[in-house]
């Protein structure tokens, strides 16, 4: 059995989550050059030139795209074959947290509910965890904002509410968030499962790379419809009007029980911050 | 695309009344951070009748709260915070002298109505272009409430600070007539 000390996984977090906050994806760069290609607004023009050039000072200086470097959600796929040693899971992820918010000069943005006081450490962070076949470890680090975040639902639809129901609350939710959640958004679409797993069926679909096609193609044709009724509402990039609503819509989906319905909107800002490492 | 205005603080009664919505801005000069708690502070003061820690007239508030700054840098990545949470306490620094003030997203009534009375604008600067907005700030200082962290208020010196005009005093928003232009349907 392969053997993984902890002080690996710490280590590796640390520097994904410094990664995720100051160096924006390619995939995120070239939508923005698209969008700039066929944004009508030349206010909306001017706005994606500047996330571009916010997106390459944040790389070459090493500091943080958004000044809200969010909270630590950690995906981890766990081969079945890997003996962990040394310690805990959550323990050595939150210390990598500790670590990489730190040493990354990120900002400490997590409280407690109640009183609002700060952890200040950026910690805990948000594990999930996947058992898989094999003998590797696959962490990504998705630091997520709270402005976006706060713009996503979770509703549980009636049956009889089909695909045309899902369709208008997904751009619904789009329009009442205007220009919140920054603008232009990648919307995540989590439907079926339960509950919770709707919400986190939308979380995951925005680790997809911007500009590839989903797999199904029902559900690539369904993204592609629903992102041109978003991008005809007009709110455009930082919400001052244009075509550039959002980026891409991503679907991932499951089968539901026969009583429910359940739908996830996950909103994300243009700082789609994600990076990942195989072990 | 019409070239930026550039200008300088403090702002007056005339500098305000020339701005239009939708209008590029470079803000150069002195300007003031605060936020959530930084507001409510300052709104107590108000509120007690007692004098508020920086004379105000004239003067822009940011709503931000940097990451901390690396060393070598002026001040951490600063992008806006969302402003409706600073909207129960906007009217009355409004009232005591505010020109101006710079964030992200829609601003209630109460706040529009405020700005016109008391000749005030709302600028948006580029929601999570941190790192940019950033290098525009060449020297930052505490003025009030060390305690609050990123919170605290800062006395900054910008050059050339990229913002728009979403509010200008007439009554008109950005984020309402630049959706309304671009609607489909
Ligand atoms: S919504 Fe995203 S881009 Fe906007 S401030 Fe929050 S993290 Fe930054």
């Amino acid at each position: 059995m392969r053997e993984i000390d902890v002080k690996l996984i710490t280590e590796k977090v640390r520097s994904l989550c410094i990664e995720a906050n100051t160096d924006l994806g390619e995939d995120v760069l070239e939508a923005f050059d698209r969008a700039i290609q066929q944004e009508e607004s030349p206010l909306g023009v001017e706005i994606l030139k500047e996330l571009k050039e916010n997106a390459r000072i944040a790389r070459e200086e090493k500091v943080a795209i958004c000044q809200d470097t969010g909270f630590a959600v950690v995906f981890v796929e766990w081969g079945q074959d890997v003996h962990l040693i040394g310690g805990g899971l959550k323990e050595a992820v939150d210390e990598g947290v500790r670590r990489g918010y730190r040493e990354g000069y990120l900002r400490k943005s997590i409280c407690h509910p109640f009183t609002r006081a700060n952890t200040g450490d950026n910690t805990p962070a948000i594990l999930h965890t996947e058992i898989v076949p094999g003998d590797r470890v696959k962490i990504t680090v998705a630091p997520k904002g709270g402005g976006s975040e706060n713009m996503s639902r979770v509703v549980m639809l009636t049956p009889s509410d089909g695909v045309e129901g899902m369709k208008r609350y997904v751009v619904q939710r789009v329009k009442e968030s205007g220009s919140n959640p920054c603008p232009p958004t990648i919307v995540g679409v989590g439907i079926g499962g339960t509950f919770e797993m709707a919400a986190l069926l939308a979380k995951k679909s925005l680790l997809r790379p911007l500009g590839t096609k989903n797999p199904d193609s029902d559900l690539n044709r369904l993204e592609m419809e629903i992102l041109e009724e978003i991008n005809r509402l007009g709110i455009g990039p930082q919400g001052l009007g244009g075509r550039t609503t959002s980026l891409a819509v991503h679907i991932l989906m499951m089968p539901c029980h026969i009583a429910s319905f359940p739908l996830a909107v996950n909103i994300q800002c243009h700082a789609q911050r994600h990076k990942e490492v195989v072990i | 695309m019409a070239e930026p205005i550039r200008l300088k603080t403090p702002l007056t009664d005339n500098d305000v009344e020339g701005l239009n919505m939708g209008d590029r801005v470079l803000i150069n000069g002195i300007i003031y951070t605060g936020r959530d708690a930084a507001h409510k502070r300052l709104y107590d003061l108000l509120n007690e009748g007692k004098e508020l820690p920086f004379d105000i007239r004239g003067q822009i508030i940011y709503y931000v709260g940097p990451t901390p700054a690396k060393p070598g840098q002026v001040f951490g990545s600063a992008g806006p915070t969302t402003s409706y949470r600073m909207d129960a306490y906007a009217p009355a620094l409004i009232e005591k002298g505010l020109k101006g003030m710079i964030g992200k997203g829609m601003r209630s009534d109460a706040v529009k109505e405020a700005m016109k009375k008391g000749k005030a604008i709302y600028f948006a600067a580029t929601g999570g272009a941190g790192a940019l907005l950033a290098k525009k700030v060449k020297k930052a200082e505490v003025v009030a409430y060390e305690d609050l962290g990123p919170e605290a208020i800062r006395r900054l010196e910008v050059e050339d600070l990229p913002v728009i005009v979403i509010n200008d005093v007439r009554g008109n928003d950005l984020y309402i007539e630049g959706e309304k232009r671009y609607r489909k349907g």
